[in-house]
């Protein structure tokens, strides 16, 4: 067996797995309406590609991805899009953000698909983008583009693939019971990943020993594909990727840099799962596996959700029951962040929804005084001292806390879970993180700015002293002139009118023809009565619904479209005459 | 639906703060019973001035401070100073004393800089100091251990040890007497093993000196326990007892009369066990990382053993740990841990580089 490092740090909260465990994976029926954010992903916004009233089939791109780091969304179901709007959105700050709405025809017909059955004879490029195309972005949580991560072009040569199945979050069972279920089809995707990136000498499953099944069912796929299962101590969070990396193979990635630079590649076990529905069957990323779990639902189990999927619609079907609720968490305990509503969608890195009860997670106690006993350091797996980095974080010491490595904490919350006087460090750091990266973005921009204003200093004194060596240059030439030929002063009395002359015969041969002119008015006049009609309309909604104020707005505005309607026409016809 | 809104991590350990100054309490439980049974009552009314004056204190303090005074009486800490002094302070010493020291610690060394995690320096050691250097007849004169007591003489009961302490009557003559620290203190030119034939204190001891010695093991074991239990890690203790061995077997001197002691008299003898336990590994006035814990316990066993042997104090463990306190936030600024992903460890002072 490979040899397994153990990590620094580490907490060892109750497990919580068997519960969504006694059952297979679930289908609910398909919602009525689907919700799709344009970014579920790291990174920016897809480009939406379809209009309100369009008719979408299954797997249609909805919006392409935008240059750099971005995914592509897809119809999950057909129907028609009713709404491309800001709604409310899964995130800690409970935003809304851009949503493209499909109301289900609930016929669910596919749109035809594209796919490599025979990858092996497919170039690496061709895998890239299909995988690319399918908007596929890490499905462990972070949601990292995959088509960026397997691109490694640039950099070394990837000699190490490590399907990360550790799942160490507490509750969350989605890889667990996807690798139970479909153990062969994660090795496809991997072996699809695997010919991508050029055959990697070392590819290695890191799992937890708390999954005796899913270890079994893919010892039983990889016998002779190369591929090692290599399972160690259950331990959160185990399941980072820098700290699977380290635990598999002894190093660490540099601060700053990316598994790439150690020339490794990391991708959740799900990922593979997706990689190999879009190659294989040609289907893009339009469900996935996702737990719920907790005591307020009646049901505990694993769920192939479509992406979209409202959150309420999960809850609804499974027993619900508020009252005993005491917050509702997109993702594990450890990590995940909690819903203000339940109206929100399911996303790519919707690994769990999770609706504890109030004895299961009881309100938090308000905080005592830190009296740094270092429980923390001892959990935290990135060796941080987070007692300083608290006491740096709440005296606002931006230098202190860099010095401190502010930025190699990954927010696990290992160091909150251990603290006796329940003081939500971790809050504290992302706050911290924030107001640095503003101050130093303020900073650039201030530089930029100093830069600007001195390198506009310069230009104006050049400037300055140009003209006034012309000047000088002039009056002395002048001066010569003078001292030349008295009679030279008629001639240049000549030329000024020959100017004028000139510049008004290029006003006429800039004119355009009558037909040109009477073309462009009535192109005019049709724009400015399509507007005014749409004015008008807005303004049947707006006395009905709106506030005086918009009424007295979209007034004027019909006004002054109707104004632009009269002119034109009056030109138009003056122009036939 | 709407929900609460609350920052991860959802759900926590289950040890809180208060708890843990419990196990604490706790954990002097069996170095208290043996000092008590050596020493007699004055250590139980030690305890009870000590306690009722710092949660007295404590209580006065929040509420001058406009502090909810239940929820952070409820944190323990302040019993903990209480135990701390009456376990330092001499058993039958006047009343006044124990409150004295007991106000000052919690008002001033810990209160005044802002209560409970912003206290520079341990306030029970400060509070013993404070104590020792404006009281030094008082805070010196400690009782007889019981098995060393003359056969006609006893040590006072409860209502004759409460008349001690409180009318400020002296003890019985012979009921008070040195300490082992004092005979190698005091000691007029005699072999280490002559003192250990002439005196008492050591001619009937089991291994280091009578009274103290089981004291020590009793705080050993319950500093062990908390260990075990995970309230510190093994770094400070360790740090401090090895360095105070290591010194006391440098200087050894194979027994001479300038000898100050052999390693497991220092080791068993005075607040040494106490001190490693329960002083040095106090979180709050200590360094933070376990490398800086081991410097900062090896500093202050290091202090202990300069000033027994060359001081002018027979015990030390109180001034070794303010002046560990005092190097505490230094010791700090080079022993920062190396983080994941970086070659080396920092200074808690680097500038980040600009790029």
């Amino acid at each position: 067996m490979r040899q397994i490092w153990n990590t620094p740090g580490g907490v060892h909260p109750p497990d919580n797995k068997e519960q969504s465990l006694t059952k297979n994976i679930g289908h609910l029926p398909l919602p009525e309406k689907l919700i799709l954010p344009l970014t579920q992903h790291a990174g920016t916004a897809a480009k939406t590609c379809v209009v309100v009233g369009e008719k979408v089939l299954k797997g249609q791109k909805l919006a392409s991805a935008s240059a750099g780091v971005s995914a592509a969304v897809h119809a999950p179901s057909s129907g028609w899009i009713t709404a491309i709007e800001e709604r409310s959105v899964a995130h800690p700050s409970g935003m809304s953000a851009a949503c493209i709405e499909i109301t289900c025809d609930g016929e669910d017909r596919w749109i035809e698909r594209v796919n490599y059955p025979n990858y092996q004879q497919a170039s690496a490029m061709q895998l890239r983008d299909l995988i690319a195309d399918a908007g596929i972005a890490g499905l462990g949580g972070a949601g990292f583009p995959s088509a960026i991560k397997l691109d490694s072009g640039t950099k070394k040569p990837i000699d190490t693939l490590i399907i990360n199945a550790t799942e160490c979050e507490p509750y969350i069972t989605a890889d667990d019971i996807l690798i139970r279920e479909r153990a062969d089809q994660i090795i496809q995707g991997i072996d699809i990943v695997s010919h991508l990136l050029g055959k990697p000498k070392t590819i290695l499953i890191g799992i937890e020993n708390n999954k005796p099944e899913a270890i079994a069912a893919l010892n039983q796929h990889c016998q002779g594909t190369g591929i090692e299962v290599v399972y160690f101590p259950t331990k959160y969070p185990s399941g980072g990727e820098k700290q699977l990396i380290y635990i598999l193979t002894g190093k660490e990635v540099p601060s700053g840099q990316l598994p790439a630079d150690l020339g490794m590649v990391c991708l959740n076990s799900g990922t593979a799962f997706a990689i190999k529905r879009a190659v294989i069957d040609g289907e893009p990323l339009i469900s996935r596996i996702t737990t719920l779990a907790g005591e307020a639902c009646g049901v505990n189990r694993n769920y192939e959700i479509l992406i979209g999927t409202p959150v309420s619609h999960l809850l609804q079907h499974n027993n619900f029951n508020q009252a005993l609720c005491s917050r509702l968490i997109m993702g594990g305990p450890m990590m995940g962040f909690s819903l203000a509503s339940s109206e929100v969608p399911l996303i790519k890195t919707s690994t769990c929804i999770l609706a504890p009860s109030h004895t299961e997670i009881p309100d938090d106690e308000p905080p005592q005084p830190c009296i740094r006993c270092g429980l923390c350091s001892e959990a935290c797996p990135a060796s941080l001292l987070p007692q300083q980095l608290y006491w740096y974080s709440r005296a606002k010491d931006h230098e202190r806390l860099q010095s401190h490595n502010l930025f190699d904490c990954i927010e696990c919350g290992a160091c909150s879970y251990v603290c006796p006087s329940n003081i939500p460090l971790v809050q504290y750091y992302r706050s911290s993180k924030g107001d640095i990266t503003n101050a130093l973005a303020a900073k650039a921009t201030a530089a930029i700015s100093r830069e600007r204003f001195e390198f506009r200093q310069v230009r104006l004194e050049k400037a300055d002293i140009a003209r006034e060596s012309k000047r000088e240059a002039r009056r002395l030439n002048t001066e010569q002139a003078k001292k030349m030929s008295p009679s030279t002063t008629q001639s240049t009395g000549s030329s000024a009118a020959d100017i004028i002359k000139a510049a008004q015969l290029r006003g006429i041969t800039k004119q355009a023809s009558p037909e040109q002119q009477k073309a462009k008015l009535q192109r005019t006049l049709l724009a400015a009565q399509m507007r005014l009609e749409e004015a008008q309309q807005r303004l049947v909604q707006v006395t009905n619904k709106g506030s005086a104020d918009q009424q007295a707005q979209q007034l004027a505005s019909v006004e002054a479209a109707r104004r632009k309607v009269e002119q034109t026409t009056q030109r138009l016809t003056e122009v036939s005459h | 639906m709407v929900f609460k809104q609350v920052s991860s991590p959802h759900g926590h350990a289950r040890q809180k703060t208060g708890e843990i100054m419990q196990l604490v309490v706790l954990a002097t439980l069996p170095g208290f019973l043996v000092l008590t049974y050596q020493f007699g009552w004055g250590l139980l009314i030690n305890l009870l001035i000590a306690t009722l004056s710092a949660i007295s204190a404590e209580a006065l303090v929040l509420k001058l401070r406009n502090r909810p005074i239940d929820f952070y009486l409820r944190d323990y800490s302040a019993v903990v100073t209480a135990v701390l002094l009456a376990l330092a302070l001499p058993p039958l010493a006047p009343w006044w004393l124990v409150v004295v020291a007991t106000v000052f610690s919690i008002v001033i060394a810990k209160q005044l800089y802002g209560g409970l995690g912003s206290n520079p320096f341990n306030p029970a050691m400060v509070g013993y100091v404070v104590a020792l250097i404006s009281f030094p007849i008082e805070m010196t004169t400690w009782v007889t251990p019981i098995s060393l007591l003359a056969a006609d003489i006893s040590h006072p009961g409860l209502l004759e040890s409460l008349a001690i302490v409180f009318t400020d009557n002296s003890p019985v003559d012979g009921v008070t007497g040195a300490t082992p620290l004092d005979l190698f203190k005091h000691n007029d030119g005699l072999l280490v093993e002559q003192i250990y034939q002439n005196n008492t204190l050591f001619s009937r001891a089991s291994f280091a000196g009578v009274g103290w010695e089981w004291a020590n093991v009793a705080f050993l074991i319950g500093g062990l326990a908390l260990l075990k239990a995970r309230v510190f890690t093994w770094h400070g203790p360790m740090a401090m007892l090895g360095t105070l061995a290591l010194m006391s077997m440098l200087f050894w001197d194979g027994g001479s009369s300038n000898s100050p002691g052999s390693p497991i008299m220092h080791l068993f003898s005075g607040a040494s066990m106490l001190g490693a336990f329960f002083i040095v590994t106090d979180p709050v006035s200590s360094t933070v990382s376990n490398r800086g814990r081991l410097i900062y316990g090896a500093l202050i066993g290091l202090l202990v053993y300069v000033i027994r042997a060359w001081g002018s104090y027979p015990d030390a463990v109180a001034f070794a740990v303010l002046l560990g306190n005092f190097a505490a936030p230094f010791i700090d600024n080079y022993t920062v841990p190396r983080t994941y992903g970086h070659d080396k460890s920092r200074r808690a002072t680097a500038k980040e580089k600009s790029e």
